[in-house]
């Protein structure tokens, strides 16, 4: 590793598909991406590029049936999670791998207080009994800046509000100290004012405790803020993966570069539109043969319809390690 | 939680006069006399004389008030009475039976005992069977235990009671003869013997009824844990590491129990009432037999009171099923 530090996640070649009725959808095509420890890899990608379905792939959270993870390997601290039978997998969840969900307000069990909720996994997995739980519980709650801890224990959901319930969400998600923290765009359906807290929360967390973090987001100007690395996803596949100042520096897939115009600006003239990608995101059915932008690419060519691309490393470091892409066309070619 | 008890307890008093009012005049409707049973022969004068030894000569109003006054207020007397060897009643007038000129509060302590037995034992075991069934149906859907589960609940559901009672008594007792045909309300369970025997005359029109009542339940239970099984706070419980019977056990289970609840407590009351027809079946002298009986020979006070009980029983469940929702959802505690 060029940073010196053993991935604490290594995913690859991760495959995943959905049978259904209309035949089977490849949703995650050949994904393979790492973390490093304490390193936060943003994840960016339009509606059904496949995001969520890879991250929850890794633990074995996607009803099966449907969905199938068909090939690949996910390594977390030496061991992979693909081949863990279900209760060993059980021990990974919660413990080492923390979840944060988009929604806050469904994502809790409306009918326990959340000190029972927390508790769970602290009871399961670290073998706390009830009373160091709570206590355990409540040092979680005012560590996500839940004031009056202790009693907030007993409260239910529903006595909380949006940006209240994804901090006991957060709380649940690093419960255990798990090493990895996904986050899959726990801010999205926060106002944003909230959104700037739970950020700047989940910031200093990292700082605090110094897990790793995939964040799940659409939002491109959050990633710019708090990201080492970013990955950009596209029709179940990774289309570009950079550290954040390449990649916003020097975009080099089609996709990237139009998600980038897409963001609208503070400052400098107001454009009279916002840009939009036009078309649509692909239907993923049937093994991947072309490249799944080519019908919205400006760039596309016949290469593009006969052959996949593959990632290529940009700056002359290892797939993955420096600035990849997957494209057959490139910016330095094309400005000559 | 205690003041909104006391205060749905208080807003079913007018509720339940105004259920008593309409039962009293909607049957006294009805036609017929307590006296069709008497042979023509007997002079008009004469006629007259009994109808007033009964009450029955007394505008429907006069009746109405004093008998509101004998439910509400003398025959609690005879009840505590009979408690605590007390005298409070000091031999005031009972809600008295036209046809066997017996209080109708002694009739039903006679008959609701059997009923209580058969019909409640079904109920028990149909809520027992049904809740597993219901949850394990939505776990494994269109598995071959959700596909026999729901061709079951179909047929138990869709099939009428006394359909199933008789072509079980077709088979089980008269071809096979394992069980008898009709129901000893004289048997008393003293010894193993008789234990065997109150056991199986108890088997046919039990099982009847909890075919029934667990068709009805099990449906409730399978559509409400399946609606709750994809709810986000399942996909969390499973990503916090639970396994899998903690997941549907604890989390679905707790949720979709909600909706499962109410249906178990207003389902109840139809124990005392809605068995009429098995009760007839397997000769069951119970309160159903005892109201049918009754409403044949309009026999008014019996009728009123029976069917006024309930409608007091509807209501009270009503509020349990109600005072229960509360307990189970934090969301809605009345408080």
């Amino acid at each position: 590793m060029p940073d010196g530090a053993e991935p604490v996640l290594d995913v690859r070649g991760l495959k995943t598909i959905f049978r259904t009725r209309g035949g089977e959808i490849h949703a995650v095509n050949s994904v393979s991406f790492h973390l490093r420890p304490g390193e936060l890899l943003g994840v960016v990608g339009e509606s059904g590029s496949g995001k969520s379905v890879t991250m929850m792939s890794l633990i074995g959270l996607l009803p099966s049936p449907p969905a199938e993870v068909r090939a690949g390997e996910v390594l977390l601290g030496g061991r992979d999670l693909l081949k863990l039978s279900p209760r060993d997998l059980q021990a990974v969840r919660g413990a080492k791998v923390g979840f944060v969900f988009q929604d806050p307000m469904t994502s809790l069990n409306p009918v326990f207080n959340v000190g029972n909720q927390i508790m769970e996994p602290l009871i399961k997995h670290m073998g706390m009994t009830k009373a160091q739980a709570e206590t355990r519980a409540a040092e979680l709650l005012a560590l996500v800046g839940i004031p009056d801890a202790k009693k907030r224990l007993k409260s239910y959901p529903h006595q909380f509000s949006g940006g209240m319930r994804q901090r006991v969400m957060i709380a649940i998600a690093l419960a255990c100290d798990p090493d990895v923290l996904i986050a899959d765009e726990p801010t999205t359906a926060l106002d944003v004012t909230i959104q700037a807290q739970i950020i700047e929360l989940i910031k200093e967390l990292r700082q605090k405790l110094g897990m790793a973090i995939v964040w799940i987001t659409h939002d491109l100007g959050v990633i710019a803020g708090i990201a080492d690395r970013v990955m950009v996803m596209y029709g179940g596949q990774v289309v570009e993966q950079a550290p954040v100042r390449a990649l916003f520096a020097n975009p080099q897939h089609p996709y990237t570069r139009a998600l980038l115009k897409t963001v609208p600006s503070l400052t400098g003239e107001r454009a009279a539109r916002l840009e939009v990608i036009e078309g649509q995101p692909p239907l993923l059915s049937g093994v991947p043969v072309a490249c799944p932008f080519r019908a919205r690419c400006a760039h596309a060519h016949d290469r593009c319809d006969a052959e996949n691309p593959v990632r290529r490393a940009v700056d002359g470091k290892p797939v993955g390690q420096g600035h990849d892409v997957a494209c057959h066309w490139s910016p330095e070619v094309a400005n000559g | 939680m205690l003041s909104f008890t006391i205060r749905r307890l208080l807003a079913a008093i007018p509720t339940l006069l105004l259920i008593s009012l309409v039962i009293f005049l909607l049957v006294d409707l009805a036609p017929g006399s307590p006296l069709s049973d008497i042979p023509l022969t007997v002079p008009p004068e004469v006629r007259q004389k009994m109808l007033a030894a009964m009450g029955a000569d007394q505008p429907v109003m006069v009746r109405y008030v004093l008998w509101l006054k004998q439910f509400f207020w003398i025959e609690p007397l005879y009840g505590i009475d009979a408690l605590f060897g007390t005298d409070f009643a000091q031999g005031a007038q009972r809600i008295i039976s036209w046809q066997s000129k017996v209080p109708v509060f002694q009739i039903i302590g006679e008959r609701l005992p059997q009923t209580l037995t058969v019909v409640g034992t079904a109920y028990l075991i149909g809520v027992l069977i049904a809740l597993p069934i219901g949850i394990y149906s939505a776990y494994r859907q269109y598995s071959w235990f959700d596909q026999a589960g729901t061709f079951f609940a179909m047929a138990g559901f869709s099939v009428p009671t006394f359909f199933t009672g008789n072509i079980l008594i077709l088979i089980f007792a008269v071809n096979l003869g394992w069980f008898p045909t009709i129901y000893d309300t004289n048997l008393t369970v003293t010894d193993w013997a008789s234990m065997k025997a109150m056991l199986l005359q108890m088997a046919l029109p039990v099982t009847v009824l909890a075919l029934f009542n667990a068709a009805e339940i099990s449906r409730y239970t399978r559509s409400s844990v399946l609606e709750n099984l994809g709810q986000d706070y399942v996909r969390t419980a499973r990503a916090k590491g639970m396994g899998e019977g903690k997941v549907l056990l604890k989390h679905v289970l707790r949720n979709s129990l909600i909706p499962v609840v109410t249906v178990i407590a207003l389902g109840l009351p139809t124990v005392f009432g809605g068995a009429i027809v098995t009760e007839q079946i397997f000769k069951i002298n119970g309160i159903g037999a005892a109201l049918i009986g009754a409403i044949n020979v309009s026999d008014l006070p019996t009728v009123q009171t029976i069917t006024f009980i309930f409608a007091v029983l509807i209501v009270m469940f009503n509020l349990i099923a109600d005072i229960l929702y509360g307990i189970l959802d934090p969301r809605i505690r009345y408080d």
